[in-house]
């Protein structure tokens, strides 16, 4: 089958193999091509063209009315996948093969979905840009001299280019919500507790989230409702308690926070989130301007729960079990480590950890306090469009500030939609965030959708 | 706060059994410093009602039965299976107790 023929969304593939309209070795076939012929992008770590065959032909010998039937799925390589190599980005994993697989990645594969490979990503999630990755930066397919985001660079590039129909990610600080930004393509972070973390290699343990990078709002639903819900295996996930209510069919209100505007925001990323609000607008939504004072902190409380709780995580890599020595730790990995173990050091630990955790408190309430007014917020993911490789990576720092308005719902636990919107005039792409009180996803569907309408 | 030393770096590095080279402790050193700086401002903050959060999902004691399952468990070979140090299906590490000289 042509590339161009590829199906570009969930239901067209379910229902042409379904149909018999193409075969799953058919798609399979489509989109290794499509992946060796963008292989500059540097979008994948591992192609399972093996495991990618064999399910296919399962699926095509024996046809099955299921949610992911034939779609191919792109796993960010923190991923654990049975039998294929998970390195998280890192020279310390990079012979390491899991002996299970993540609950997602299980519940994908039984919803009949095609795994095509894993993805390039920063080295342990460290990073905004994926240039942290031991296996060289991932670029951005609208424009390769610059940097697609990150951590999730690969997954989010691997959409975006069409080299994958569905790519999981991981979100701490804004690591998938951006790198779907600078891609042009929906990337969902979910309520923290939505969904399970087991199998997934940890960084910071109460803040990562486990989420989708799609084309399509329909399709980053139908894949969250997939792999959403307990499994008896992470005791922070728990099933929607909203299952149960009935829809409230009165007017969205839609907040607009002033802190997520002012000084540093590049005037096009903001003028295009503006404009984007004038959409909700014309739907009958109501626009009404909010406050989230304690915003400006929120990058410093991040940068040290987050270091504390990876400080802890990569302790279990001691070249005994698994992986290699300590010392193949790239650099932003040091760093981090060496932060988090600062600021839980005796002396220090009031003053900074102690402290952070509550300034989160604050965070929290100010979330809180807005969302008794309002449905969801709207606000730019971060503050410019898509950077130049290497222009941020000599400086940590400077690096670090690029999560300064994503880091604020990982502290909450609320979710963050990220939806494309738009092109700057170096054909970099645009877009905005949308975020809801802890398992508001389905309102922030419903409000995304607004948009297919344009 | 006070800035930090190189001392400070090697005290750090130590707790987090990083081995550091002369070259890496300079290169972290301004790095680590200007960050714990930037950091620092939320010493400014007054927090003193303010309760810690921990995570964010409101849960506590959250139990399950204490069975074990086939699902649940990896067979040794698959336990070991990470590592090509191995003997007797044990994991080999490094010496930690020396020989005794008195002997």
């Amino acid at each position: 089958m042509p590339n161009s023929q590829l199906p570009k969304t969930i239901k067209e593939t379910r229902e042409g193999v379904l149909d018999k309209k193409f075969t799953a070795v058919k798609l399979v076939d489509g989109y290794l091509a499509r992946i060796e012929k963008n292989k500059d992008l540097n979008a994948f770590i591992t192609i399972s063209s093996e495991a990618a065959y064999k399910k296919a032909k399962q699926i095509d010998s024996s046809l099955q009315d299921l949610p992911l039937l034939g779609v191919t799925v792109a796993y960010k390589d923190l991923f654990l996948t049975k039998g294929v190599r998970t390195t998280a980005g890192s020279k310390v994993l990079e012979s390491y093969i899991p002996v299970y697989s993540a609950t997602v990645v299980d519940r994908m594969e039984k919803a009949g979905a095609i795994m095509i490979g894993k993805t390039n990503c920063d080295a342990w999630a460290h990073g905004s840009s994926g240039e942290n990755s031991d296996f060289g930066p991932t670029l951005n397919p609208n424009s390769k001299d610059y940097i697609p985001g990150g951590s999730s660079s690969g997954s989010a590039a691997a959409v975006s280019a069409g080299l994958t129909l569905i790519a999981t990610g991981t979100d701490t600080g804004g690591s998938i919500r951006l790198p779907a930004n600078f891609c042009g393509v929906v990337g969902l972070k979910p309520t923290y507790g939505a969904i399970s973390r087991y199998g997934i290699i940890a960084m910071a343990s109460s803040l990562d989230c486990p989420g989708v990078f799609g084309n399509s709002i329909e399709d980053v639903e139908a894949v969250f409702n997939v792999i959403k819900g307990p499994d008896g295996l992470d005791a922070t996930v728990t099933q929607d308690p909203n299952l149960k209510s009935k829809k409230n069919n009165s007017k969205f209100k839609v907040g607009i926070p002033r802190e997520y505007f002012v000084g540093g925001l590049d005037r096009n990323v903001g003028k295009s989130v503006l404009e984007a609000s004038q959409i909700l607008k014309k739907n009958g939504v109501e626009l009404v301007h909010v406050s989230l004072p304690n915003t400006k902190y929120a990058i410093d409380v991040y940068y040290i729960i987050q270091p504390a709780e990876v400080s802890s995580n990569l302790g279990r890599y001691d070249g005994i079990r698994y992986g290699a020595d300590r010392t193949l730790f790239g650099d932003e990995a040091k760093r981090r480590i060496m932060l988090g173990t600062f600021v839980l050091s005796a002396g220090y630990y009031n003053a900074y950890y102690l402290k952070a955790q509550k300034v989160r408190s604050l965070i929290i309430q100010d979330f809180d306090e807005v969302f008794s007014k309002v449905d969801a917020i709207m606000a730019p993911v971060s503050p410019t469009a898509a950077f130049k490789l290497g222009e941020k990576s000599s400086d940590p720092l400077k690096m670090y500030l690029a999560d300064i308005l994503t880091a604020p719902a990982n502290l909450a636990g609320i979710p963050g939609l990220a939806i494309p919107y738009g092109k700057n005039k170096e054909g970099l792409a645009l877009g905005f965030q949308l975020m809801g009180p802890r398992f508001s996803e389905n309102k922030l569907f419903e409000l995304g959708k607004l948009f297919h309408l344009e | 706060m006070a800035k930090l030393t190189k001392a400070d770096v090697l005290h750090i590095a130590g707790l987090a059994k990083l081995d550091l080279t002369d070259a890496e402790v300079k290169k972290f050193l301004p790095q680590l410093s200007s960050i714990v700086d930037h950091i620092g401002i939320l010493g400014k903050i007054d927090t003193s009602k303010i309760e810690e959060t921990s995570q964010t999902t409101g849960r506590q004691n959250v139990f399950r039965e204490d069975e074990v399952t086939s699902e649940g468990i990896l067979s040794q070979e698959e336990a070991i299976s990470g590592s090509d140090k191995i003997h007797n299906g044990y994991f080999k590490v490094g010496a930690i107790l020396s020989e005794r000289s008195d002997k």
